[in-house]
């Protein structure tokens, strides 16, 4: 069933959207406090993107041009959430408690920074480990049949 | 004044709830042609047209509960959609979705 495709319009697309797709997965990111968002949909718009890459590309490009082994980033995601929530024991509170403050940041000016950010960047990464472990290890399938 | 401003809400309402019916109706025409559809191609497209009315239905259902937060809804059924419809359009042309090498 395989032809020789000719993939222009799908890859110049894809280059384009998956920009508008990562940076709309960071806002959802960092939108997550006071409006709908935060790190699991953020998670699921970032492997959407890097899908539309892999479906573009293809997993050997794409293995090329973003080397991130996805296994390691969910155990990291875990890591974080966990050391966030033990981080409260540093201040004699309870397991997962959380605090915020007012900085003044070089551009943004007055911005209320959380520690729930950083508990949400845990679930962020975690979320695109186990999605893209997923859909990669499925789309692996294959290779197992070639060697044997 | 406070005339004028009842009347435009009542015309909001009533046009959004025609629109609704309109969109509803289309959404009953595409599901036809997705159940009867002769080919794989059809039920295909016609997920991806009612996928855009979908996004109409939340874009009119925004309108009648008087918010804003269903307009990040709206991007993201569009980008969903996207993606979905690239799937299948791939798994219908080349019979892998994500294939190890691309030339």
């Amino acid at each position: 069933m395989k032809r020789n495709s000719n993939d222009l319009i799908l890859k110049t697309m894809t280059s384009i959207i998956a920009f508008i797709l990562l940076g709309f997965s960071v806002y959802l990111f960092f939108a997550g406090h006071n409006a709908p968002g935060g790190g699991f949909i953020g998670g699921l718009m970032t492997s959407a993107a890097i899908v539309l890459m892999n479906m573009a590309y293809g997993q050997s490009g794409m293995r090329n041009s973003l080397p991130i082994n996805f296994r390691f980033l969910f155990k990291l995601g875990l890591l974080i959430a966990l050391l966030t929530g033990m981080g409260s024991f540093l201040f004699g509170e309870p397991f997962l408690s959380q605090t915020f403050a007012y900085f003044q940041l070089p551009i943004l000016g007055r911005t209320e920074l959380a520690t729930a950010l950083l508990f949400d960047l845990g679930v962020y990464l975690t979320v695109i480990g186990v999605t893209m472990t997923i859909i990669l290890s499925i789309a692996d399938d294959r290779r197992e049949e070639v060697t044997q | 004044m406070e005339n004028a401003l009842a009347l435009t809400r009542t015309l909001i309402d009533i046009s959004t709830q025609i629109a609704i019916i309109g969109v509803g109706i289309s959404i009953f025409l595409l599901l036809y042609r997705v159940l009867k559809g002769p080919t794989n191609p059809d039920r295909a497209v016609a997920l991806d047209v009612m996928g855009i009315t979908l996004m109409a239905l939340a874009g009119l259902v925004t309108i009648i509960v008087v918010t804003t937060r269903l307009n990040d809804v709206v991007l993201l059924i569009g980008i969903l959609l996207f993606i979905g419809t690239i799937a299948l359009a791939k798994f219908i042309e080349k019979g892998v979705i994500i294939e190890r090498n691309v030339d």
